[in-house]
């Protein structure tokens, strides 16, 4: 239990809620009904069944046999690409989707980069018919512009948020700015980040993707445990829900985050090397920041990870050196996502292929790792079109 | 005592309180602007620490951030400013700002700069009641710079009870769920709000801000609580070039 929050929210020295009073109410209403809903066998089975049924859990284990001889290592792809939309930010716009109707609640906001979380969570909007409302900085929108054209058809409102980089962090302050205003709406966040209980909350609704690598790897290999589990951080959702279960397992967990033109390019989202100790979005993280404290403008070319700050459960990880991380380029991604589309047949989305490139780094001798697929690459396209 | 709680020791209505964003409009503007405030009469001066993500405030203030960043904004720079104005002024000062910049300074380091250079308090909206329980009031009281706390309508009583007892020098009332810079006039649903507030009678001065524009609204506010801050009001009409004195007297 040592790396999950402890109840005021902080994992280690991080987490916490930093948040205006303003919020207070919100956030205190939150974990009420979040910590009575996960306690409740009926939320927990609807929970389950749209996951089922919807989703179309369980998503499967895949042995990728061409990434394996080329690497010397039993490579695992858990394929949460199969995700209805295209990635694993369906189960926690799912959960979180069920707990605002729970609470009541008729309207929903969400921020979102790459427009994934935007998509799954206009989608559980669409489904249950709230109203849905969803925050994309400018620069965003434009580069991932099928995503803002299935948010419309999903019947949600995209806001595009101007201000700063124009990119996530600025999307999440329009979403938190919209909350103080309109206390009464729900506001799904995306990823692990955000006052306590979000990151705990996606979290717990994302675990069921190392849930099911446990069942499937047990009936594959006969083993639970892998030796390692790789994914990729923006805030790290998709990584919080891999490692899950094996936070107090003897497994490697291992982050990929995004180095963008070069860690010490100036270009870079490499939050472990380049942050320190700060507060942003309502908890303690480590933050890409100037001496004075200003917020760094990141740079990734994958718009899901080219955010400042890393989830707090992350920070405690790695500092607590429970976690490694490997920075990986802008080119190294694209160079693996080129790899898993050629050797597999799997086109990744570019979050992804930050995980993928890790395996360009680590000189293996038949270990069994699993790589946590997070999403396909469809939205990303355009740019691996002006690669090629 | 320091100076905010000799201020309302000697006046307990009608108290005005302006906020201005360091660093805004120009780099230098900050002593000036201070000066032309207390001259115009004003009480008390918040001072506004830009940062890059002002999550509760709205688009006056958050362009007033950015500008003052451009200009090349920060605290030590505004130690420097509170200096200059300290050497003929003694008019309360509080220094109100998001949690990052503070501890990127360091917070020790910070509030012992406070304490030397005469600040007289602090606003940090992102610390809350719980957290600084939790993390700092042993800090904020050992070096001896009170912090003001945010209530707004929808804080509960058991919680406005549990801030009054952590308030050295006043509350800060929010008058509305909203991030600042609204130019509405308050609706009979805040003023009876206010009204609710004010029949408590806490035994601590409670200024009322946000959304604060115009004559009207400080007078409002001044019928319930101890006196208004106005913000976004001030720094839209240092915009348009008008003068502090007339900005104030338009006011009050
Ligand atoms: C496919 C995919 N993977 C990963 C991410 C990064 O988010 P997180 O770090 O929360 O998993 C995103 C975000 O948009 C994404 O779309």
């Amino acid at each position: 239990m040592k790396y999950q929050a402890d109840k005021n929210g902080y994992f280690g020295v991080y987490g916490g809620a930093f948040i205006p009073e303003l919020l207070y109410p919100n956030v205190e209403e939150l974990k009420a009904h979040f910590t009575e809903a996960k306690e409740d066998e009926k939320f927990l089975s609807a929970f389950r069944h749209l996951l089922r049924d919807y989703v179309g859990r369980p998503t499967p284990l895949y042995f990728a046999p061409s990434l394996s001889l080329r690497y010397g290592a039993n490579v695992y792809l858990k394929r949460e690409d199969l995700n209805h939309t295209g990635a694993h930010k369906i189960n926690n716009t799912i959960g979180q989707v069920l707990l605002a109707q729970r609470m009541g609640k008729s309207e929903i906001i969400a921020e979102t980069g790459a427009g994934q979380h935007g998509v799954a969570t206009a989608t559980v909007c669409a489904m249950t018919g709230l109203r849905c409302k969803v925050f994309m900085g400018e620069k965003d929108m434009a580069r991932q512009a099928p995503n803002v054209a299935r948010m419309k058809m999903l019947g949600a409102e995209v806001l595009p948020a101007i201000t700063g980089s124009k990119t996530l962090k600025d999307a999440t302050n329009e979403a938190i700015r919209y909350w103080i205003n309109n206390p009464d709406s729900y506001y799904i966040i995306g990823s692990v980040v955000g006052p306590h209980p979000y990151p705990e909350m996606v979290a717990y609704f994302q675990s069921v993707i190392s849930e099911e690598m446990k069942k499937q790897l047990l009936e594959k290999t006969g083993f639970e445990n892998p030796d390692m589990v790789i994914a990729c951080v923006g805030g790290g959702s998709n990584a919080a829900g891999a490692f899950y279960h094996y936070l107090d397992e003897p497994v490697e967990l291992i982050i990929a985050e995004a180095a963008g033109k070069g860690v010490n390019s100036g270009k870079s989202a490499a939050t472990s090397v380049l942050g320190s100790p700060g507060v942003l979005h309502g908890s303690k993280t480590l933050l890409m920041q100037t001496k004075d404290g200003q917020v760094i403008e990141p740079y990734s070319i994958s718009a899901g990870l080219d955010y400042p700050g890393i989830g707090p459960q992350h920070a405690h990880l790695i500092e607590s050196n429970r976690a490694k991380v490997f920075a990986i380029t802008d080119d190294e991604a694209l160079d693996a996502a080129l790899i898993l589309s050629k050797t597999e047949g799997i086109i990744p989305a570019l979050e992804s292929a930050h995980a993928l490139a890790v395996l360009e780094k680590i000189k293996f001798s038949g270990q069994t790792v699993v790589i946590n697929l997070s999403g396909r690459g469809d939205k990303d396209l355009e740019t691996y079109m002006n690669y090629l | 005592m320091n100076r905010i709680q000799q201020l309302f020791k000697k006046k307990q209505e009608n108290v005005c309180s302006v906020f201005v964003t360091a660093g805004y409009p120009k780099l230098e503007s900050t002593v000036d602007v201070v000066l032309d405030l207390e001259a115009a009469r004003v009480d008390m001066i918040e001072i506004g620490m830009p940062f890059s993500d002002p999550l509760a405030d709205g688009p006056t203030i958050q362009k007033s951030s950015l500008q003052a960043l451009k200009n090349g904004m920060n605290i030590p720079l505004l130690f420097e400013q509170i200096e200059e104005i300290r050497k003929t002024s003694q008019i309360p000062i509080v220094l109100m700002g998001y949690l990052n910049p503070v501890m990127a300074y360091g917070l020790e380091a910070f509030l012992e700069k406070c304490k030397d250079v005469g600040v007289d308090g602090l606003i940090i909206p992102d610390i809350s009641l719980e957290t600084y329980e939790l993390e700092y009031r042993y800090l904020f009281t050992q070096l001896g710079v009170p912090l003001t706390f945010l209530v707004t309508p929808r804080t509960s009583l058991n919680r406005i009870i549990r801030i009054q007892n952590n308030t050295e020098t006043f509350i800060y009332y929010v008058s509305s769920s909203a991030t600042t810079g609204r130019s509405s006039n308050f609706t009979e649903q805040q003023e009876s709000a206010f009204l609710q507030f004010n029949e408590l009678k806490l035994t601590v001065p409670v200024l009322a801000g946000f959304g604060i524009h115009n004559q009207e609204t400080f007078h409002t506010v001044c019928k319930y609580f101890n006196g208004g801050i106005i913000g976004s009001a001030f720094l839209r009409s240092l915009e348009k070039g008008q003068s502090a004195k007339s900005f104030v007297s338009s006011l009050i």
